[in-house]
């Protein structure tokens, strides 16, 4: 079964970084994407979404309020929150929901731990 | 390379979508920075908005300011040198300056000694968030900027915005508007970036550059459910 990663970020230019650097590191994932909290709350009712990558700082909805309205879409998804806002209120809400602090300009480097711990979360079928 | 003919041909100022994407993804992760390096300062959660990017003439620039916050404002103002160069401003209006600085030092300082180190708060706030914006900008595009010390300017917009020799009134201004704000200290803020036709040229050139780094493999197949 293939694993589906979703990236959400308004800029396209950082979603189109964030998309390589999963490429590099996880060649056989399916990526998918969203501009908006909406468009990506949408997906995550829709499709089998199995890791999501947010953007902090979006209109509507910041990244922590999307984190929270996943977590209860889905319970167990890894979640990392995209940023270099990384100030004690916004570290404070994202551990809440369980999110994990990625640091932006998005690296392969910043990825790889992220990217592999929620590998390894992942039901047994995905391999 | 042709930048002398920049000096003579009329430059395109309008950004392509993508180059304003990027520059203003470079911008808040510039502002993010800062807002952390704020945060620490003054003990309270600094919240931002979305960036938002437009190039105008400096004259444009100084009207929208004066239109949304009046007439009395107080820029920090930092020049910058390098493969492109100008001046970046913080601007918020005169009215919140004090209650930013009280922000910054706490409430116990009696406020005649607020007024005292008024000057010196502003710059040091300036400092961190234009730095954090140029030093970001500079190092994902893989240059080196210089930045002078920070200068506390007051007054109208077009005081702010105006240009040191006349015959360069051609210049423009890349306006970068964020909203930031300190709890219930309503301050808005702006960032601009006042630069010559060359130099704003130059960091369009670089902007391309770095967007087809970016852009260069693997991105065509992505999935869109």
């Amino acid at each position: 079964m293939t694993t589906t990663v979703l990236i959400v970020d308004d800029s396209k230019l950082a979603r189109i970084v964030a998309a390589k650097a999963i490429t590099a590191l996880k060649p056989t994932w399916q990526r998918i994407e969203a501009s908006n909290a909406d468009e990506a709350l949408e997906l995550v009712s829709q499709n089998h979404i199995d890791v999501a990558l947010l953007d902090f700082n979006m209109p509507g909805k910041n990244g922590v309020e999307l984190a929270g309205e996943m977590r209860k879409l889905r319970p167990s998804m890894p979640i990392a929150l995209i940023t270099a806002n990384i100030q004690n209120e916004v570290v404070a809400a994202a551990k809440a929901v369980e999110a994990v602090f990625v640091a932006k300009p998005l690296t392969q480097e910043g990825l790889q731990d992220f990217l592999d711990s929620a590998a390894r979360a992942l039901p047994a079928e995905h391999s | 390379m042709s930048d002398s003919t920049h000096h003579r041909e009329p430059v395109k100022l309008t950004l392509t979508e993508l180059e304003r994407d990027a520059l203003a993804e470079l911008a808040n992760i510039g502002v993010s920075r800062a807002a952390a390096s704020l945060r620490k300062m003054i003990g309270q959660q600094v919240i931002l908005s979305v960036p938002s990017v437009e190039v105008m003439t400096p004259k444009a620039a100084a009207a929208l300011v004066g239109e949304r916050e009046g007439d009395k404002l107080v820029a920090v103002q930092q020049a910058f040198s390098g493969s492109f160069s100008g001046r970046a401003l913080l601007i918020f209006p005169q009215a919140k300056s004090l209650e930013l600085v009280r922000a910054i030092i706490g409430p116990q300082v009696p406020t005649e000694a607020v007024q005292d180190i008024e000057d010196e708060a502003l710059a040091e706030t300036g400092n961190i968030i234009l730095n954090g914006c140029l030093a970001t900008m500079a190092n994902i595009l893989n240059q080196s900027l210089s930045v002078a010390l920070p200068e506390v300017l007051r007054g109208t917009g077009p005081r702010l915005f105006e240009v040191a020799e006349p015959s360069s009134d051609e210049g423009l201004v890349l306006f970068l508007y964020i909203n930031f704000s300190i709890l219930d200290l309503d301050m808005r803020g702006y960032i601009a970036m006042l630069m010559d036709l060359p130099s704003v040229a130059n960091l369009r050139r670089l902007l391309d550059e770095f967007i087809t780094s970016v852009m260069d493999d693997g991105t065509e197949d992505l999935v869109t459910l």
